[in-house]
């Protein structure tokens, strides 16, 4: 902390240079450190998840003793404060200040949306946790790279098993108000009334709701309801959804943040049969991903989730791309180019390879969550490898429709 | 566009209006008398409404033993010299209370030592109230880290309760039984007792009080301890259903303010029927005209600004 407020004082006194130097493609000086900057939230309702995308890329770093690919690793952690105009700021701070090789980050879609111009302009890499779908889609962003999912990429996944594995028929969603949410629910009324079904409630909450029973007494004449809410919101979702009696009437679905691993601890009873689609999975057996479970555990005495393992994943592929570009000081084009073009055998998530749009193509895992020896946890049903984030469609096709929307794709069977 | 709903929902709506109603009397009741009477515009009451409900998670969590004394980050250190044993059985209630204790007398210190200095100054109170609403969602960050903290139903008040063929959520029942215990011991406090008329006479004219025997200063300390606790005490109580999290002091302020800009400063009745009226118009709002949902509870408050500045049941502020 301190250590970082004596270089923003630094980067102060040289920001008039910074600012010259700012358009032109710079060449990075030989053998300086290669930096990392980690856009993250710490305080505010998004803080539990922006902690733990710091823990994710410090375990990796600390296991690599921080050196990648023979270079020495400096690591900078800024601050959004998970809004938009908070991750403009940082954003600069750590491009133009900073001159970080490599931004890590941002948590939310909004925040990933505010900046994906910017890292564009200044030409610096970034590989996002956001799940925003048109930055690695229709505005596709050649210096953007993401390596956890987009918003639909899980709920695809989620919409298609709840039709055809659990055979509902009829669904209600709720999220919270804004592009995460509305993506993820598009993503789930797509797959699941293309495969048969319908959504016949779709309601929206706002980001604060302090009290989720005003969405959960709407809800009647439905098999289940698919709720895609992120940070602290699942945790006071999921109780009310059980004190109200809803849970015994209708199965709740999830989304991956929703029911993330590391939310387990602050969850009881309420989340027992809850079923999730995510693409990670702290159970999951490959040996990066043993690794990691255990030094999280002993670090930081937590299981991880999506929020750390998308890091953890994110230091491995700047670790592959610098190898890639032997080692070598590149400009920021270079290694963007380098960073699509890494493939991975062994991630916590599996193998790891990415689409030419720069988002991961790889394993959703279908949970289903339950209380074994006292613990919550969510057991693996089903895996679907190799998904993308068009899921089966037809690329060309599913780019022709607009980007998922709050009323995108229409949902016409509401009641 | 307005949503019709039919009878099973309105019920389940007023149910939880109430108990919503009851959760923002027990914050927004000390921050009305916190007001009114001291003139006060304290800004770190959601902070002691967060506060409580951490201290509330964490001694239910762990117990209320030396042992989790021992376990507190970073300072736990200091209650080492203690042998191991149960101070207190983790019962709810026991325990929401102990949490509005502890934060009282933090209140209690705060006005002391920092709010007496500023008598009658507002400005450096607001700055004051909100400078430490800071530093005390920062330490929570610190010491309870960012994961939302939900304790479970209390075991005795899970599940429904049945009247006829009629459901009821049994802990929002609760609430409401419990706002309306409180309401009334404080309106009984302040409005029958040798303690409230002491309080009353204190805020009318503080120098004759003063003359009169009436230790003024020590009776707005304890005002301010009683609000810190009240809110710290709504705190653990609404911990269940709202959770625990970061921000969640940032969620909770406005609607006290809401609540005593309704209701009407210093004014108990008024910050009991504007909780009431707060958690009716937020749920059946919300399920009824969900387009203007993040508008809905400022209306009211935007009418009553504009037609009876002094709120529905306040005095006029001289």
């Amino acid at each position: 902390m301190t250590m970082h407020r004596r270089k923003v004082l630094k980067g102060i006194a040289g920001a008039g240079v910074g600012l010259a130097a700012l358009k032109a493609p710079y060449v990075w000086a030989q053998d300086a450190p290669f930096k990392i900057g980690l856009l993250t939230v710490k305080t505010g309702p998004l803080a539990q998840g922006g902690i733990q995308m710091e823990q994710g890329i410090a375990t990796f770093l600390k296991q690599k003793q921080n050196t990648l690919g023979g270079r020495k690793i400096e690591f900078i952690s800024a601050d959004t404060g998970g809004n938009a105009a908070g991750a403009k700021t940082k954003a600069q701070e750590l491009i133009e200040r900073e001159k970080v090789n490599v931004v890590l980050g941002p948590l939310a879609a909004a925040e990933l949306l505010a900046i994906t111009d910017y890292v564009r302009d200044n030409q610096t890499p970034l590989i996002s946790l956001g799940a925003a779908e048109d930055v690695t889609q229709r505005n596709a962003n050649p210096f953007v790279i993401r390596a956890s999912s987009t918003s639909g990429q899980c709920t695809h996944v989620l919409g298609d098993y709840a039709f055809k594995e659990l055979k509902f028929k009829r669904a209600a969603t709720v999220a919270e108000d804004w592009a995460f949410g509305y993506e993820q629910m598009a993503g789930f009324q797509r797959t699941f009334e293309e495969a048969g079904g319908k959504v016949v409630k779709k309601l929206w909450a706002p980001l604060n709701t302090p009290d989720f029973t005003p969405y959960i007494a709407q809800l009647a004449n439905v098999d289940c309801v698919a709720n895609g809410f992120a940070g602290s919101n699942p945790v006071k979702f999921m109780r009310a959804y059980a004190d109200l009696g809803a849970k015994a009437r209708f199965p709740l679905l999830a989304g991956w943040t929703a029911m993330d691993d590391a939310l387990l601890r602050s969850l009881g009873d309420e989340a027992v049969g809850v079923v999730s689609a995510h693409w990670y999975s702290s159970s999951f057996d490959t040996p990066s991903n043993k690794q990691f479970v255990a030094d999280m555990r002993k670090d930081y005495n937590v299981l991880p989730g999506g929020y750390s393992a998308g890091m953890y994943i994110a230091g491995q592929c700047v670790e592959a791309a610098i190898k890639l570009v032997g080692g070598k000081s590149v400009d920021g084009k270079t290694f963007a180019d380098a960073l699509h073009k890494v493939t991975l055998d062994d991630t916590p998530r599996g193998k790891f390879s990415l689409d030419r749009f720069g988002n991961v193509v790889g394993t959703v895992f279908v949970r289903k969550c339950e209380r074994k020896d006292g613990q919550l946890v969510n057991t693996v049903v089903k895996t679907y490898p190799d998904v993308s984030q068009f899921w089966t469609y037809d690329e060309k096709a599913f780019l022709a429709n607009p980007v998922y929307a709050r009323d995108y794709p229409p949902a016409k069977n509401l009641e | 566009m307005l949503r019709y709903i039919g009878f099973e929902e309105a019920r389940l709506l007023a149910i939880s209006s109430f108990a919503y109603g009851g959760l923002l009397f027990l914050l927004s009741s000390g921050f009305s008398l916190i007001f009114g009477l001291m003139r006060i515009p304290n800004l770190m009451h959601g902070s002691f409404f967060m506060l409580g409900a951490y201290f509330g998670v964490s001694m239910l969590e762990k117990g209320l033993t030396t042992d989790a004394l021992k376990a507190i980050p970073k300072i736990g250190g200091a209650f080492n010299f203690l042998p191991s044993f149960t101070i207190l059985p983790p019962n709810f209630f026991l325990i929401a209370i102990i949490s509005g204790l502890l934060v009282a007398g933090i209140g209690a210190l705060v006005e002391r030592y920092l709010l007496r200095r500023l008598n009658g100054q507002e400005l450096p109170q607001v700055l004051l109230t909100l400078g430490l609403s800071f530093v005390i969602a920062d330490l929570c960050l610190m010491i309870w880290t960012g994961d939302p903290w939900q304790p479970a139903t209390p075991a005795e008040l899970r599940g429904v309760v049945q009247f006829g063929t009629l459901f009821f959520p049994l802990y929002r029942v609760a609430i409401i039984g419990i706002a309306v215990v409180i309401a009334v011991a404080l309106w009984l406090m302040v409005d029958w007792t040798r303690l409230g008329a002491m309080i009353r006479a204190g805020v009318d004219d503080p120098q004759i009080a003063r003359v009169c025997g009436i230790k003024v200063s020590q009776l707005f300390t304890l005002v301010f301890a009683l609000g810190a606790g009240l809110a710290a005490f709504g705190g653990v109580v609404g911990a269940p259903y709202l959770s625990v999290y970061p921000g969640l002091d940032a969620d909770m302020l406005p609607l006290a303010l809401i609540v005593v800009i309704l209701g009407g400063t210093g004014s108990l009745l008024g910050a009991l029927v504007g909780s009431f009226l707060i958690g009716l118009l937020y749920n059946f709002g919300q399920a009824m005209v969900p387009d203007l949902s993040y508008v809905i509870l400022f209306l009211p408050m935007l009418l009553v600004l504009v037609l009876r500045p002094q709120g529905l049941f306040g005095r006029s502020i001289p």
